[in-house]
């Protein structure tokens, strides 16, 4: 199988700070992938290197196979990214803007694809509007128009759904996710983890612009994990002393526990049964995205020199 | 080829789009000045002998209007869009240096010419101007509103903010321009100022383009000629070096 994106010993500087360490990331072709990380990791530097918008200092980067630098033309004829900043070209409608980013990648006659992603984005009664007169959810979705009208095999999405609404953001994850189906390989950032966690099948995580995890989704929460949490309201609302010391909390009148792993519940109920405390509602979590993210974040192992 | 033709489609769609402002606003404001001087120096002037001073100045008018409406596109096209932050969508495609560069020239070539010619067009209601040599007028056009477009890439590229933009126009562009033989023959001004008139590019450029006019000049049409493209040349190279290497473009 090819490797979409090859990213081999990247380091990037601004200055004296280095905004990417000797990032290594391999993503295969037809992959759903994440890149997570909180601000200023460098998720930004690093698709900007890939999309040649920013140089690399050392390192080598190849798109399905194309040298980014070298053989640039090639690799962002392969390349359809999503920039962060909301952009647009005042002077131009949808449907113009389109046409002209379609000829920019060689497509003269691109018209009835143009249609199709004009549909399929629900920018079908605005085609003709002036982009200036878009609001910023319209305006965010020519940008991923204009990111896909060469149909690249490899599309970046840097935080896509930031500042859309609820309703676009479910259909351009259908959308992307079809165009996922059908062998293009997505790579995205999002500050919005229970997108990653739905979507994707692997995950980078990036602090300080080292890669400081890499795994599929699964085994990521899974080895990653932080437990489960076991939230409690108790009459009377207070637990045996025996409990309190895996106590994590208390939200809403609710007791939070935390439990390694499911085995450890029936010894909490026999604790209760035995102080004669009665339980009114029970709720188990589980561990998702959110938890590791913010677990592996403030981990002082995973803290970079 | 189609994404050089599409981004000189964009290009001069862009003007065009604003025509009042981009087009049709020079002409009027150089015709202001053809107006002007009319009125104050028609009397007083024979440059060239059985020229008269409004003849003598039209050339230099227009070629003025090309420069600066050449200088004035590629600059604020390629200021507009970094600062607006569409540039990104040029840098992200596959279009090579050259394509940018030449997409850019060319547009602000079409533009300096379409004022030029609208203001001269509005001059021959009113004005009998010859044309000796009508090569020489276009290949002097040409060449000076390429040169302007490249030296616009430049600006644009270089300047962080309109600001700085306005400055390289003020104390670069319009001292140049002014000072090149717009409106005066440079054998009647002092021999310092005469050297320093042979420093300036400018100046070959409204010569050379005189020249196609009255088959007169001050300089030599083909030493004009030369030294035109040599500067069209290093002015090329230097905007084509700053869009490879990705000067203010790609960090």
């Amino acid at each position: 199988m090819t490797a979409a994106i090859v990213v081999q010993n990247v380091c990037k500087y601004f200055g004296a700070f280095c905004a990417l360490d000797h990032v290594h990331l391999e993503i295969q072709a037809g992959e759903f992938f994440a890149l997570l990380g909180p601000n200023g990791a460098g998720k930004t530097t690093l698709i900007h290197t890939i999309a040649g918008l920013s140089v690399a200092d050392s390192g080598s980067i190849h798109v399905m196979g194309n040298h980014v630098t070298k053989q640039y033309r090639q690799a962002r004829m392969r390349l359809g990214i999503v920039p962060q900043e909301l952009v647009f070209d005042p002077f131009f409608t949808v449907r113009e803007t389109l046409k002209i980013q379609s000829g920019y990648y060689g497509i003269s006659d691109n018209g009835a694809w143009i249609d199709e992603i004009i549909a399929r984005l629900g920018l079908a009664d605005k085609a003709d509007t002036n982009m200036r007169a878009l609001s910023g959810g319209m305006k965010r979705r020519v940008m991923v128009a204009q990111a896909l009208v060469h149909k690249p095999p490899v599309i970046i999405l840097d935080e896509p759904t930031a500042g859309v609404d609820v309703e676009l953001r479910q259909s351009l994850w259908d959308f992307i996710r079809e165009l996922n189906v059908a062998g293009h390989t997505i790579v995205l950032t999002t500050h919005y983890l229970e997108e990653a966690e739905a979507l994707c099948n692997r995950i980078a995580m990036l602090k300080q612009g080292k890669v400081i995890a890499l795994n599929s989704m699964q085994n990521f929460i899974s080895t990653m994990s932080v437990g489960y949490t076991l939230r409690l309201r108790l009459l009377p609302d207070t637990l045996p002393s025996m409990l309190q010391e895996i106590q994590t909390g208390y939200r809403n009148g609710y007791i939070e526990l935390k439990l390694d792993n499911y085995t450890q519940i029936e010894p909490v109920l026999a604790q209760l049964r035995l102080s004669d405390i009665q339980i009114l509602e029970m709720q188990l979590l589980q561990p998702d995205l959110e938890d590791v993210f913010v677990s592996l974040m403030n981990n002082p192992l995973t803290q970079t020199q | 080829m189609t994404g050089f033709f599409t981004l000189l489609y964009k290009e001069l769609l862009r003007f065009w789009k604003v025509g009042f402002q981009t087009i049709l606003a020079p002409i009027v404001s150089t015709l202001l000045y053809l107006l002007i001087f009319l009125h104050v120096l028609e009397a007083h002037v024979e440059v060239y002998q059985g020229v008269s001073y409004t003849v003598f100045l039209i050339p230099g008018l227009v070629m003025m209007a090309v420069m600066q409406n050449a200088f004035a596109n590629a600059s604020s096209s390629m200021i507009q869009s970094k600062i607006s932050g569409n540039i990104v969508f040029v840098l992200l495609s596959p279009l090579t240096y050259r394509d940018i560069f030449f997409a850019y020239i060319l547009a602000s070539v079409v533009r300096g010419l379409l004022v030029g010619a609208g203001v001269f067009l509005v001059t021959a209601l009113f004005f009998n101007t010859p044309m000796y040599w009508p090569l020489w007028i276009g290949v002097f056009a040409i060449l000076g509103s390429g040169l302007l477009g490249a030296l616009g890439v430049i600006a644009g590229i270089w300047a962080d903010k309109f600001d700085q933009l306005a400055a390289f126009q003020n104390f670069i562009i319009i001292p140049l321009t002014f000072l090149s033989g717009v409106f005066y023959s440079i054998h009647s001004l002092p021999p310092v100022w005469q050297f320093l008139s042979h420093l300036n590019p400018f100046f070959y450029m409204i010569d050379g383009f005189r020249y196609g006019f009255f088959g007169a000049s001050d300089f030599s049409p083909y030493l004009s000629l030369c030294i035109v493209i040599a500067c069209f040349a290093a002015i090329s190279l230097l905007a084509i070096q700053m869009l490879r290497s990705g000067y203010k473009l790609r960090h």
